[in-house]
């Protein structure tokens, strides 16, 4: 808010739709790791998958739709905002922002959280507690970033790669609630782990048609046909 | 223009066709038959590991074929080049073959959940796989009164400028 507010002076208004957007993201994902959601997630594992929905794919979302990095950069001076893309152009960061890796730290992090003692160990650790929170946000926003480009992205794969990455992502996701529903993590009643199941499965479905949606429609904009020289002179003559 | 075989996106009316009817029979599924009869299951106890493999990679890519299927028809469409026949070609054969895999591999082979509980299933299953069937075939012969004509008759000159 603060950076939208001092960009405003030098440069051409910045969106009010963003700020709003990354608002609510933040919101969200405060609202999912303190406070009463957050005391309820501890006993009630519906809760606590609604908190996972909440942390990892709808905040993520909301502030990936926000262009926070966009902002950075025009608000930053000179120097330090080159600085930065040459941090984002570096091999690291490509590596990290590959579709493939994204999904395995997304994904991947939550099959070692569901599929394994993690879940039950992570009640009884303080510090692995705040670990697996920020690296559930972390992945979900990474992930999101590498699928959609909002904000600018040195390195671009094609829709194609994208798309089959998503959808073996998306299999993941509900491949691993339906697992959950029949093989409740240490320490969950069965019952208990049915509704978080589908409730992960039904609800992860519904942030994920958004990130299909987006592919798809970048797709359509990009591919959008253009005159040919010779097709106007066909035309004019 | 768009109705002949020299339609430049003669192959993209197939396959924008073929995704939607996919994405369509597996929302008609989920909406149906497991949300508004609930005739379906979310798990079945005796569904294989296989089976929960292939339910949520179909699961995934028909809601990523639904929506990429229609801006592929909106894509056809602004370069007019739709073909109304050879797209609902490709959405029958996209329903059928789905409907298919889903009646036999998934709820048969792989266990994944029956169509109906407590009941005389065979009636279901004759009717599903049926409809599945009749669906392929009408699909299939709209594509190939569709096809490009090789060879006799439909043949013309690339390089004509007609």
């Amino acid at each position: 808010m603060g950076a939208a507010f001092l960009s405003n002076r030098r440069h051409r208004r910045w969106p009010l739709y963003r700020s709003v957007l990354w608002g609510i993201g933040t919101s969200i994902a405060l609202l999912s790791v303190a406070g009463p959601l957050a005391e309820r997630a501890h006993v009630d594992f519906t809760v606590h998958m609604l908190g996972h929905l909440f942390l990892g794919m709808l905040a993520p979302l909301l502030m990936v739709l926000a262009a926070p990095m966009t902002l950075l950069l025009r608000t930053l001076p000179v120097t330090a905002a080159r600085r930065l893309t040459k941090l984002l152009r570096s091999k690291p960061v490509r590596v990290l922002s590959d579709p493939i890796t994204a999904t395995i730290l997304n994904i991947g992090g939550l099959w070692l959280l569901y599929a394994t003692d993690l879940y039950m160990l992570m009640h009884h650790s303080l510090l692995l507690h705040v670990f697996v929170h920020i690296h559930v946000f972390l992945a979900g926003y990474l992930f999101t970033i590498s699928m959609v480009y909002i904000d600018p992205t040195p390195h671009r794969h094609s829709y194609l790669y994208r798309g089959i990455v998503l959808v073996i992502a998306l299999a993941g996701h509900g491949i691993l609630s339906k697992y959950i529903y029949a093989n409740p993590p240490a320490g969950v009643a069965a019952d208990q782990a049915q509704a978080g199941g589908k409730l992960m499965y039904y609800g992860g479905d519904m942030i994920d048609i958004v990130i299909i949606f987006l592919l798809c429609l970048h797709w359509y904009q990009d591919s959008r046909p253009r005159k040919r020289a010779g097709q106007v002179t066909w035309q004019n003559s | 223009m768009a109705n002949g075989a020299r339609n430049p996106y003669y192959a993209r009316n197939l396959w924008s066709g073929f995704l939607f009817g996919l994405g369509l029979v597996a929302f008609f599924d989920e909406a149906v038959f497991h949300q508004l009869l609930n005739w379906h299951h979310f798990y079945d106890k005796s569904t294989t590991q296989m089976g929960l493999v292939s339910d949520g990679f179909f699961h995934a890519f028909s809601w990523f074929a639904t929506v990429g299927g229609l801006f592929m028809y909106a894509d056809l469409r602004r370069r007019q080049t739709l073909w109304k026949t050879r797209w609902w070609g490709g959405v029958l054969l996209g329903m059928g073959v789905f409907q298919l895999y889903d009646g036999t591999v998934q709820h048969k082979l792989m266990q994944l959940h029956q169509i109906r509980y407590n009941v005389n299933i065979l009636p279901y299953d004759l009717v599903w796989n049926i409809t599945a069937v009749l669906m392929v075939l009408a699909g299939s012969i709209i594509l190939l009164k569709t096809r490009r004509k090789a060879g006799t008759g439909g043949v013309t000159n690339p390089l004509s400028n007609e």
